[in-house]
């Protein structure tokens, strides 16, 4: 196990060389004159120098890049252009709102999404079969920033049983966290249930049958183990998807967080921002998928081999 | 009867056949058809001018007159979300040509040539995968600056990776062939084997991805515009009016409800003709989706 983990943690390295690189990159493939951009049209000369200088966007590039790099690794992201605050304060402000909404998500996602697949793999019943996976494809199909208006309209306006205008307690995450939720548990729901189905076609079911074991307990003990596997990699993947999904339904909900953030940066043209924001999220997208290989490892030893 | 077998049916036909054995896949192409023709019929079909403001009819509740209701500069919403099909389409159509064209060509040259290009092209899509979807498209339009332009650019370019990655996986596959191998040994020139043969022969995995790819597409370019770093007030794209409908939530339910709809129809009927699909052309690939 340890080799395993020195192993996927040395794929890091370049990972994140390349990650950093791509973000450092956004700068120097934009058209045109960053320093310019961020200013305005109005901007003189001497001001887009000064800004020129500031970015050390008149260094050779790799100077820039090796530069870029060794801050980021201080937590030193730069400053933001039109607050003047450091890039590193204000996504550290705006963060926990947006982890606690995802993990929510990664939670509501991960109960619903099993429960579902396994209910439609499991009972031998076509209709409830037929019916999970017709929910799962509208979950997939509705984009959160219509599924979450509809909640709101329905849950706040409508039943006034949840709060819309209050941001923080564990009522006012109820609904933003189910709409982040919804089509990554129909994703979830979906895996769940081919990878069920696929296990239950193994001897070792067979086996599990033939001694008398009750049903419940082939489903729980032998075959879920075995099924969940795979449906853990997709949470990794869903969980990275639903950090920079957050940023939508925040939008929707009025939550401040760093999604708001970088729709603010992006359309303030804050290039140092927006690429403070774009590095963290990817780099936190690397690290939960190398958490959930090193997860695999610990549930499948066969994995540590390979 | 061997001639009878013998002679290969049109494409076209058999996917037909094939279609009326699930209904639920053939309705959903009848609807995406049925999306294609209100697209191009929307000067015809719109009962209003989608840009025209009625001051006398501002948050109007659907009626005879106004089937969907009115928006709060007094616009038809029904004339809005038909002209609406029309930028959904276009953006299905331009992301997925881009993602679909630099992904398969980047898959196909990576994995036909091998070695240091393979190398270097793969990974620089790996760091490209590194980055969800979204935050992908965002970091483009982060570059390219807010408009619906930019944001078909970027959601085309966010698709890039996962077509260049299954494209060199079946290119691969396709090399190790005889037939392959009998084109090299006659002496085909590269150009001529790839497009030829490795090509018509990486097809069917790659329409199977575009067709759910597009939905994905779909919602990321609407979830830009609903931000608003994509299409722009006037224009009647059902991302930018479900933005728009937000502050009327209270008053106006019909705004948030119609252009809502009109994306998870256009995206759901993707899905299911893209599982159907999938089904038939490449059942390996159940689990990769």
């Amino acid at each position: 196990m340890g080799q395993f983990l020195i192993r996927r943690l040395a794929l890091l390295v370049p990972t994140l060389g390349g990650v950093t690189l791509a973000v450092f990159l956004m700068l120097h493939l934009t058209p045109g004159d960053p320093a310019q951009i961020m200013l305005g049209e109005f901007a003189s000369g001497a001001e887009v120098q000064r800004l020129r200088r500031e970015l050390g966007l008149d260094q050779p590039l790799l100077v820039q890049y090796v530069r870029f790099v060794g801050r980021a690794l201080h937590g030193d992201l730069g400053v933001s252009i039109r607050s003047r605050r450091p890039v590193a304060r204000e996504i550290a402000d705006r963060l926990p709102a947006t982890v606690t909404l995802t993990a929510s998500a990664v939670a509501v996602a991960v109960a619903a999404g099993v429960t579902l697949g396994t209910l439609a793999a499991v009972v031998r019943s076509p209709l409830v079969d037929s019916l999970v996976m017709a929910v799962a494809l509208v979950g997939l199909s509705m984009p959160t920033f219509w599924s979450g208006l509809l909640l709101i309209l329905v849950f706040a306006l409508s039943l006034r049983w949840l709060p819309i205008t209050e941001t923080a307690g564990v009522r006012a995450l109820i609904l933003p966290a189910v709409t982040l939720a919804a089509p990554a548990a129909a994703v979830l729901a979906r895996i769940t249930r081919s990878s069920i189905l696929e296990v239950l076609q193994q001897n070792f079911v067979q086996t599990a049958r033939a001694k008398g074991l009750v049903e419940r307990r082939v489903v729980v003990v032998h075959v879920l183990r075995n099924a969940l596997v795979p449906v853990l990699t997709i949470v990794g993947l869903q969980a990275g998807g639903l950090l920079a999904g957050a940023v939508i339904v925040e939008s929707v909900f009025a939550r401040p967080g760093l999604g708001r953030l970088a729709v603010t940066a992006i359309l303030a043209r804050d290039f140092p921002l927006a690429q403070g924001i774009v590095l963290v999220v990817a780099v936190m997208y690397v690290f939960v998928n190398v958490a959930v290989d090193v997860g695999y490892g610990l549930l499948d030893p066969r994995i540590r081999y390979r | 009867m061997l001639a009878e077998i013998a002679r290969p049916r049109p494409p076209a036909a058999f996917a037909w056949r094939r279609l009326r054995r699930r209904p639920v896949a053939a309705l959903s192409a009848l609807v995406l058809a049925g999306l294609v023709v209100v697209a191009a019929a929307a000067p015809v079909l719109a009962p209003h001018d989608p840009y025209a403001l009625i001051p006398a009819s501002v948050l109007r509740p659907p009626s005879p007159r106004f089937p969907f209701g009115t928006d709060d500069l007094g616009r038809d919403i029904l004339s809005r979300v038909i002209y609406g099909t029309r930028i959904s389409l276009e953006i299905g159509l331009v992301t997925v040509t881009i993602a679909l064209g630099a992904g398969t060509t980047i898959g196909l040259v990576a994995g036909y040539y091998g070695g240091p290009v393979d190398a270097l092209l793969m990974a620089s899509m790996e760091v490209l995968l590194a980055f969800p979807q979204i935050l992908l498209a965002l970091a483009v339009v982060a570059m390219l600056g807010p408009s619906l332009a930019n944001a078909m650019i970027a959601v085309g370019i966010s698709g890039v990776p996962v077509y260049a990655r299954t494209a060199r996986g079946v290119t691969l596959s396709v090399l190790t062939t005889d037939y392959i191998q009998a084109a090299r040994a006659l002496g085909a020139s590269d150009g001529r084997i790839l497009v030829r043969h490795v090509v018509p022969n990486i097809l069917a995995p790659i329409v199977v991805l575009a067709t759910a790819g597009m939905g994905i597409s779909l919602l990321v370019a609407a979830g830009l515009s609903y931000l608003g770093l994509g299409a722009q007030p006037p224009l009647p794209e059902w991302g930018a009016m479900l933005s728009a409908a937000r502050a009327y939530l209270r008053s106006a339910w019909w705004m948030a409800t119609f252009p809502g709809l009109g994306i998870m129809v256009m995206v759901l009927c993707l899905n299911l003709l893209g599982d159907w699909l999938r089904d038939l052309l490449d059942p390996r690939l159940r689990t990769a989706l």
